[in-house]
């Protein structure tokens, strides 16, 4: 699969969707074929606030269990119930129903503390 | 643990990479932990037709020889002077302590030949438990079976039935716990009616440079090809342990809840007497199942707690997709192990309240309609 050009990417393989000053969160396909089939996702609730490259949740597959970092900042405006509830809407696609985190941005300069597409495909090749 | 350049390898090594396996380091050995459709696809093809298990890195040790018999029978709790020829038992091998070394499974083949497969893991330990007195004794030959002989486990609901396809003999009549040759795609091989998924089906050992052929004989017949990963749910499910998970040479088999494969009472077991105090003096804790009530999966190593206070450790839990539930089991405080007792999980600072079940989680007779 490709990786999306409209987006921007977290060397701890999340990426960050902006449309105006929101910004949806996932995680990237590589991180969904390290882990495997997942099987359960924690995250937090809307309305609370988290700083860029914390921890916000927990995914889990069938073998292990990661933690969530944002790659962004801000204000948790909506979250994903149905990958709550379906956690394999993440394998299914990561990019589109298995995102995560709807989040209104602190400061839109972090963005260019992520990678591009491009970035990312080079750091994952490695 | 060995390095990556040292891993071992089975004879079907280059089947699993060529199918798109993901590998990793297991007992010593490089193997397929899942193939492309993932765990739970794999999990299902065993619970619902038939998948199939390369466990060729498992240690297959033979001792042969008119003391053969007597010999084991001194050294694990197998009772193996009670079998039959052509019959299997699962059993545990303590050292003098009562500590378990590991769980086993030993197939009487002749009057005078036995075969002993210890898990991978393992294989050193059993090794250096047995070696030093079979050597001592000019009645008993030993002899590494591990790397002239592959083996591959056939489960599922359609195993029997599609073995039975390809054995003239034919395979079904090989009955639970019972091992003989027969020749399976036309491979000469030994079938047993074993396994460690709780479903029905064999375990077969052909010579390694034939294993290859027997594996692709199976998948043409619909066996779908599943890695570790879905073999450690399976064996959870079925509330089968794992060594170096659920126990180690620190556990005894009370509190492990192996009592029923710990065969003491041969006159001259060397563990006899230690494992006989440890069960008359009863053990503070016990192998225990459970439920997850709250939302959270159980993992190796959390704590079980209860009113604040730590009653116990999980030594494992996962997700099992064919209950649809958080599995999970381990060592807690006897007085709450009784079915339907609650207490919490330590997930990463959260308490998940879980609730005690009687073993298996998952059987075939029960689960399938």
């Amino acid at each position: 699969m490709t990786t999306p050009g409209d987006r921007k990417y977290s060397d701890e393989h999340e990426w960050a969707l902006v449309e105006g000053n929101i910004a949806t969160v996932g995680i990237t396909q590589y991180a969904t074929d390290s882990l495997g089939d997942v099987v359960y996702v924690d995250l937090p609730d809307t309305g609370a606030t988290i700083s860029q490259f914390d921890k916000f949740g927990e995914i889990e597959s069938v073998k292990a269990v990661s933690d969530l970092f944002s790659p962004v900042g801000g204000t948790i405006v909506e979250v994903n119930t149905g990958v709550a509830d379906m956690p394999e809407k993440v394998n299914q696609d990561p990019y589109t129903v298995g995102w995560l985190l709807k989040i209104e941005l602190a400061d839109p300069s972090q963005l260019d503390k992520l990678m591009d597409a491009t970035a990312y495909d080079n750091l994952t090749a490695e | 643990m060995a390095d990556e350049q040292a891993l071992r390898q089975t004879p079907l090594h280059r089947t699993h990479v060529a199918a798109g396996a993901r590998m990793v380091s297991f007992g010593g050995w490089d193997m397929p932990v899942q193939y492309a459709d993932g765990i739970i696809a794999e999990v299902r093809a065993v619970r619902q037709s038939a998948g199939m298990f390369d466990v060729s890195h498992m240690a297959r040790y033979q001792f042969v020889g008119p003391d053969a018999v007597e010999f084991l029978d001194r050294m694990i709790a197998a009772d193996v002077a009670g079998l039959q020829p052509g019959r299997a038992r699962y059993h545990v091998i303590c050292n003098e302590q009562g500590g378990i070394i590991d769980d086993a499974i030993v197939y009487r083949i002749t009057d005078d030949q036995c075969l002993l497969v210890a898990n991978a893991g393992n294989a050193d330990a059993v090794l250096d438990w047995l070696l030093p007195s079979a050597q001592q004794n000019g009645g008993v030959f030993f002899a590494d079976l591990t790397q002239d002989v592959a083996m591959i486990a056939v489960q599922g609901p359609e195993a029997v039935a599609i073995v039975d396809r390809l054995c003239p003999l034919p395979a079904s009549s090989v009955r639970p716990f019972r091992v003989r040759r027969a020749e399976i795609a036309g491979v000469p091989s030994r079938i047993a009616r074993t396994g460690y998924t709780g479903e029905d089906g064999f375990e077969i050992m052909p010579p390694a440079d034939r294993a290859v052929e027997l594996w692709r004989a199976l998948e043409a017949e619909g066996v779908k090809p599943a890695g570790l990963g879905a073999r450690d749910v399976l064996r959870l499910e079925a509330g089968l342990m794992l060594h170096g998970n659920d126990m180690t040479v620190e556990n005894n088999p009370y509190e492990a809840g192996l009592d029923r494969f710990t065969y003491i009472d041969t006159p001259g077991y060397v563990a006899g007497g230690a494992l006989r105090a440890i069960r008359d003096a009863g053990t503070p804790r016990v192998m225990t199942a459970f439920l997850m009530v709250g939302r959270g999966i159980p993992r190796h190593g959390l704590a079980v707690m209860k009113d604040g206070e730590r009653v116990g450790a999980v030594t494992s839990g996962t997700h099992s997709p064919t209950l649809d539930a958080n599995i999970g089991m381990g060592y807690v405080d006897r007085g709450l192990s009784a079915e339907g007792t609650r207490f919490e999980i330590d997930v990463r600072g959260r308490l998940v309240e879980a609730e005690v079940v009687p073993l298996p989680f998952y059987s075939r007779k029960r689960n399938q309609t």
